[in-house]
């Protein structure tokens, strides 16, 4: 015990000969254990992000949404074109498949909404009182729809935060009408505002739920009906859509995705092309899971790369060392060492060296999140076009430390102050002891 | 009578550049245990190879080498390790202490591949530093002592595991002649309180301060004479105080 504390005094002892050149080794573990504990930090921000927006979708649900289908199809059709989903589909999902919970049906038209003189573009959203729960939104203030005003055909709504902001910027919205097209709509609501999802039914984009509008689905069916007409410069090009969405909610996880076949199958035989796209967030949930797990093989191999960097580091300055000190080697054989004994020393220097590295990368690991926001503000302040121009992930990712990565970036750094250390103290400890003591 | 060491027809043949060289051709000499010897003879006739020989360093081409009693002719190189830890104290011509220890720790050295540093250790270190009259630079380093404080450094180390003979390489031949007469006044010492000790030395004046005299020429024992002439050992040892007997000087 005496005997290994001193050969670890001895190790120390002989590095501070050298502090500068110990420093810089120490400097080339540091940066291999920092970069392992940060890219895989910042790997996992961005995949729990990307699994936060798909669990917003909710797991237990499917979601068919209607498509417009390409033109090719559709360029033969005169006067408007009927597409998507229907009633009768939703009827049928809801009646004939017994894992189906519930089915929701949603129709949604983008419109302009004003109060006043102020105005926002949104989403106008048709759906029943279960939406808010299935879509995990929150009431701020006021209700949600309610039974009532499905049945009663209601003109009552519910605004979505942003819409809320924008409208009301002053004045309390609960109680006011706001204009959306030829009706007015008496506000009974307003949500917390909401992460986007992640995007579904074939687009890419998250859906934000910031700017909606939500209006019982029968109001809308009544008041602005399955025909939208759209103006564009020279033409005119009308759609019939019944429903945009409907999320069924699966009773149990382990039934969705066997309910998602039945569903495609049962719109496959109804429809002529398809006019329609299924998503299930726990297909995209696995998807992203693997994903998740190439990029954690894909940002190791990184820092595996700068970890043997660093062991390289180590072994090139324990062989000038072993050079530098042969007569010291030569010496302590003289008096009595092993070759086990110069081998140990050298061995204990190195993993001296890469357990001090290893400490110091682990802490530097630990103040990624702090960095990070440091170096983000730091980016917005001087180079706000360069920031502006990054994807939305690198400007809003917070990086999340993942616990194994820590022993896992200490212990590979011990193992490579072993590994590249046992050459360069086999060799010390291999040196003939009369050559190491004539050695100048 | 016993022996510190003991060669026996001892050859030992290098291969340098595709030749064989014969260093030594088949020296024998006994070394009684509390003799002092100087070994001495021209460059080229084997003086270092039966250094390193004695010391352990090296194992014979052919031949006996009886060091207390034990063949080590054949051992292992671990275990000639734990001969050189256990018997033998060796004093260098460049001192050779570790430049980054202090003198105690670079006293300690033998010890610690006996594996044994207690706190008894560390006291017998500082007797026998007081011995050779450092006692007051303990935490010095060696880059900041004299070549004489060095080698009374070399010295205390070679007697801190209690060798069965000092193997002295020349360890005067650094020195200026005052330094000198009082490194010799130490080892004469050592040898009256019954250390054995072989010096290695191509200064015909130190040689004369040894009880004995063996000469090689070519790897071959010429002579082996009492030192008829032997000046005496001064008889002022007072610089060197008396070491306690647990030292086991």
């Amino acid at each position: 015990m005496l005997l290994w504390l001193k050969t670890w005094q001895l190790g120390v002892k002989s590095l501070m000969l050298h502090p500068l050149r110990s420093l810089l080794t120490v400097l080339g573990i540091f940066i291999g254990v920092f970069s392992v504990i940060w890219l895989l930090a910042i790997g996992e921000g961005i995949s729990r992000k990307a699994q936060e927006q798909i669990e917003g979708l909710g797991a237990n649900n499917i979601i068919i949404r209607s498509i417009k289908p390409p033109s090719e199809v559709t360029q033969n059709m005169s006067g408007a074109i009927p597409y998507g989903i229907t009633r009768a589909d939703f009827a049928r999902m809801q009646y004939t498949i017994p894992t189906v919970d519930q089915a929701l049906p949603i129709r949604e038209v983008r419109r302009r909404f004003s109060f006043g003189k102020r105005m926002v573009d949104g989403r106008l959203v048709g759906c029943t009182p279960e939406y808010a729960e299935v879509t995990k939104l929150k009431v701020a203030r006021g209700r949600f729809l309610t039974p009532t005003d499905v049945n009663n055909k209601l003109n009552h709504c519910v605004l979505a935060a942003g819409t809320a902001e924008r409208l009301f910027p002053f004045e309390d919205p609960i109680g006011r009408a706001i204009h959306v097209e030829e009706a007015y709509y008496v506000v009974v609501g307003v949500m917390e505002s909401r992460q986007p999802s992640a995007g579904i039914g074939g687009s890419l984009a998250a859906q934000d739920f910031n700017f909606d509008v939500y209006i019982p689905i029968t109001t809308l069916w009544s008041r602005i009906g399955d025909f939208i007409a759209t103006r564009r410069a020279g033409s005119f090009e009308g759609e019939v859509v019944e429903l945009s969405q409907i999320t069924l909610r699966i009773d149990k996880v382990e039934n969705v995705i066997e309910t998602a076949d039945l569903v495609k199958e049962m719109l496959a035989r109804r429809h002529r092309y398809e006019d329609y796209g299924v998503t299930v967030p726990l297909e995209l949930l696995e998807q992203a899971r693997t994903t998740r797990l190439m990029f954690i093989c894909f940002m190791g191999l990184i820092a595996a790369i700068s970890l043997v960097v660093g062991g390289i580091g180590i072994m090139n300055i324990m062989l000038a060392t072993v050079t530098e000190r042969t007569r010291e080697i030569g010496i302590r054989r003289a008096l009595g060492a092993k070759r086990s004994d110069i081998t140990r020393q050298f061995l204990v220097e190195t993993v001296a060296l890469s357990i001090v590295g290893g400490l110091t990368g682990v802490l530097g690991g630990l103040t990624c999140r702090p960095l990070m926001n440091v170096f983000r503000y730091t980016m917005e302040k001087t180079m706000p076009n360069v920031m502006e121009q990054l994807p939305a992930v690198i400007k809003t990712v917070e990086p999340v430390i993942v616990p194994w990565s820590i022993p896992l970036a200490f212990g590979i750094s011990v193992a490579i102050g072993v590994i590249f250390g046992l050459y360069p103290a086999r060799r010390a400890a291999a040196m003939d002891p009369i050559e190491a003591l004539r050695h100048e | 009578m016993k022996f510190a060491a003991q060669f026996h027809h001892v050859v030992k043949e290098y291969v340098l550049d595709g030749e064989t060289v014969r260093a030594l051709r088949g020296a024998t000499f006994d070394v009684p245990e509390g003799d002092y010897v100087a070994i001495m003879g021209p460059s080229g006739s084997g003086k270092s190879t039966l250094l390193n020989l004695l010391g352990c360093l090296d194992r014979p081409t052919s031949g006996t080498i009886m060091l207390d009693d034990c063949d080590v002719s054949r051992l292992s190189d671990d275990e000639l390790s734990e001969i050189r830890a256990s018997r033998i104290g060796f004093i260098f011509q460049s001192y050779n202490l570790i430049p980054q220890l202090t003198v105690i720790e670079n006293i300690e050295v033998p010890l610690y591949y006996q594996g044994r540093l207690d706190p008894a250790a560390r006291r017998r270190c500082i007797e026998l530093a007081q011995m050779v009259g450092l006692e007051h630079r303990l935490g010095h380093r060696p880059t900041q002592l004299s070549g004489g404080q060095q080698q009374r450094v070399g010295i205390a180390r070679a007697l801190v595991n209690d060798p069965a003979f000092i193997l002295a390489d020349e360890p005067t031949g650094n020195l200026d002649s005052q330094t000198t007469e009082d490194i010799l006044a130490v080892l004469e010492e050592l040898n009256r309180r019954g250390k054995t000790i072989i010096m290695v030395t191509h200064e015909p004046d130190v040689g004369q301060r040894t009880k004995r005299i063996v000469r090689l020429r070519d790897g071959l024992v010429i002579s082996d004479e009492i030192n008829q002439h032997r000046r005496p050992p001064r008889t002022d040892t007072s610089s060197m105080p008396a070491v306690a007997p647990q030292a086991g000087v």
